[in-house]
């Protein structure tokens, strides 16, 4: 398998380095894996951290930047943070209104993030958490470690980091970043596995007339391989199995995700299925994002997060952001 | 055991964990994301790095060390488990300076406890705790019928390894493998898998 890199150990930090002279917007510790605002952190602002494995450009970099993080931690390729790495950027966010990290429902992740914040909380930095679980392929319950987040991380980082803008406290931040969690559902499908640097070959095998069912975003396999079809019909197993978990109703905001191999084209195709689906079940899709934000490496296929709004998710939406990956409004 | 036994162990899974890299990380690709074999060869390479740069002075203090470095440098769910194993040892041999094998099942038990609350992880749930409970089982018997030292290494080793191949046909319950559901049935754990290694590695620091 080909890929545009100087050796397998080097991936995480020759990106960083890329990322530093691309954004001068941003600071990036390459060093301690930390990615900054330039200006971070803000005196009286709640400050937003996220981090996990690396492979998801360009979350979390990516979203770092005004109305969204403050700081986001890289891990190796598919591998959480280390709560060093989150320790830092804890403590480099902290404007002194306390520190919301948004996490997302996978083992490591969870307990790297618990070290790092109860580390930090002994240095004095209030931290509060949200953990992401918005992937309806996984059963929740006692026999999985629970659903995975996926796609609504962006809609969190998002709503969120709007919210911490105008100076609201942390507790308020924490609220509506779980509020946003709670309203949001996604589903994946890809088309081909991933290639994890370290491993040379792609995580799983799928033939040529095979798609994969309800995948995360670590390249690891679904919950049940199918033959594959039209994009119609891919769309519709997919809103299926989200609307099956929660009605889909009223103004809904929808994201549809490309895995990184996956032209916009394509993309574009499966939304227009996607609204098709929203429409017949009387959802409209008042707001829209389509593009590459949680990928999974070179995967082929994408996911469809949808969150259910009300007047205040809209208006924070809608809120300025100035970031590599989003920007709109300022 | 002394302290130079226990760096003789953390010596042993850094070879063991570099020769087996790659198995590791397939096994790891099957059922889970492939990143297994990578994330601890970096994390006992480190480990080795900082024992040689501190010289801890007791088995303890060398046991928290390797510990603290592998929840830093590792990541993932691996570090702060391992890490967690290792630390709960060093804590619990205190400043011990010859470790009997009683001891050692103690430090073991006390490994396990803390991946538990940790990992809140059971025994039959297809992940570490396969291999390491029924190793702290074999060790403490080998105890209680007098064996010897190498000869109750080698039944925590060989207990490791059986529990490690029995996770085989289970339904994963914890951990990224978990997700598959049935279809993570007939694979081997690949966690369960590197803590036999560890316990295979003890046996090789005995033997030494």
């Amino acid at each position: 398998m080909k890929k545009l890199i100087n050796g397998v150990d080097a991936v995480v930090t020759d990106a960083l380095r890329g990322i530093a002279a691309a954004h001068p917007s941003l600071r990036v510790d390459v060093e301690n894996k930390v990615v900054f605002r330039a200006q971070a952190p803000r005196p009286g602002k709640v400050g937003l951290v996220s981090g996990g494995g690396s492979g998801h450009e360009p979350l979390h970099a990516g979203f770092v930047g005004y109305g969204m993080l403050d700081a986001a931690c890289p891990g190796e390729v598919f591998t959480s943070p280390v709560p060093d790495q989150l320790i830092e950027a804890t403590k480099g966010a902290d404007g002194g209104a306390g520190v919301l990290h948004i996490v997302k429902n996978y083992t490591g992740d969870v307990l790297n993030f618990e070290m790092a914040a109860e580390l930090s909380g002994d240095e004095g930095v209030e931290v509060a958490s949200v953990l992401v679980n918005d992937d309806v392929a996984v059963q929740d319950s006692l026999y999985t470690a629970g659903r995975r987040g996926t796609g609504a991380t962006l809609f969190v980082e998002k709503i969120a980091g709007a919210l911490a803008e105008t100076g609201a406290p942390l507790a308020e931040v924490a609220r509506v970043a779980k509020e946003v969690n709670d309203r949001s559902r996604s589903f994946g499908v890809a088309l081909t596995p991933s290639t994890v640097p370290a491993a040379g070959k792609p995580t799983f095998e799928l033939g040529d007339t095979e798609i994969e069912l309800g995948i995360g975003i670590h390249g690891e396999p679904g919950r049940t391989r199918a033959p594959h079809r039209e994009a119609r019909e891919i769309a519709r197993i997919a809103m299926d199995a989200i609307n099956d978990d929660l009605p889909l109703s009223g103004e809904t905001l929808v994201l549809v995700n490309g895995m990184g191999g996956t032209p916009l084209l394509e993309l574009y195709i499966v939304f227009a299925e996607v609204a098709a689906y929203l429409a017949e079940k009387g959802a409209t899709p008042v707001r829209s994002l389509v593009g590459n934000y949680v990928t999974s490496l070179d995967m082929q296929g994408f996911s469809v997060t949808t969150c259910s709004l009300t007047d205040e998710l809209t208006r924070l939406w809608d809120a300025p952001v100035e970031t590599p990956a989003l920007r709109w409004g300022r | 055991m002394n302290t130079q036994f226990f760096a003789a162990w953390i010596q042993e899974i850094a070879s063991a964990v570099r020769a087996q890299r790659d198995h590791l990380t397939q096994l790891d690709a099957a059922i889970g994301d492939a990143d297994h074999g990578a994330n601890l060869d970096r994390g006992f390479a480190a480990a080795g790095e900082a024992l040689a740069g501190a010289s801890p002075q007791t088995p303890g203090a060398l046991l928290v060390l390797v510990g603290s470095t592998l929840i830093r440098k590792v990541g993932g769910a691996s570090g702060p488990l391992y890490g967690t194993a290792f630390r709960e040892m060093g804590k619990l041999l205190g400043d011990t300076a010859e470790v009997s094998p009683g001891r050692l099942a103690d430090a073991l038990n006390a490994a396990l406890s803390g991946v538990q609350r940790l990992g809140a992880a059971a025994e039959g749930d297809k992940t570490m705790v396969d291999a390491l409970a029924p190793a702290v089982r074999a060790l403490a018997r080998a105890v209680q019928e007098g064996l010897k030292t190498e000869e109750a290494l080698d039944a925590a080793a060989a207990a490791a390894e059986e529990g490690a191949k029995a996770t085989i046909p289970l339904q994963a319950r914890k951990g990224r493998a978990s997700y598959l559901g049935p279809r993570s049935v007939g694979h081997e754990d690949p966690g369960a898998a590197s803590t036999a290694l560890i316990l295979g590695a003890l046996r090789a620091a005995g033997s030494r």
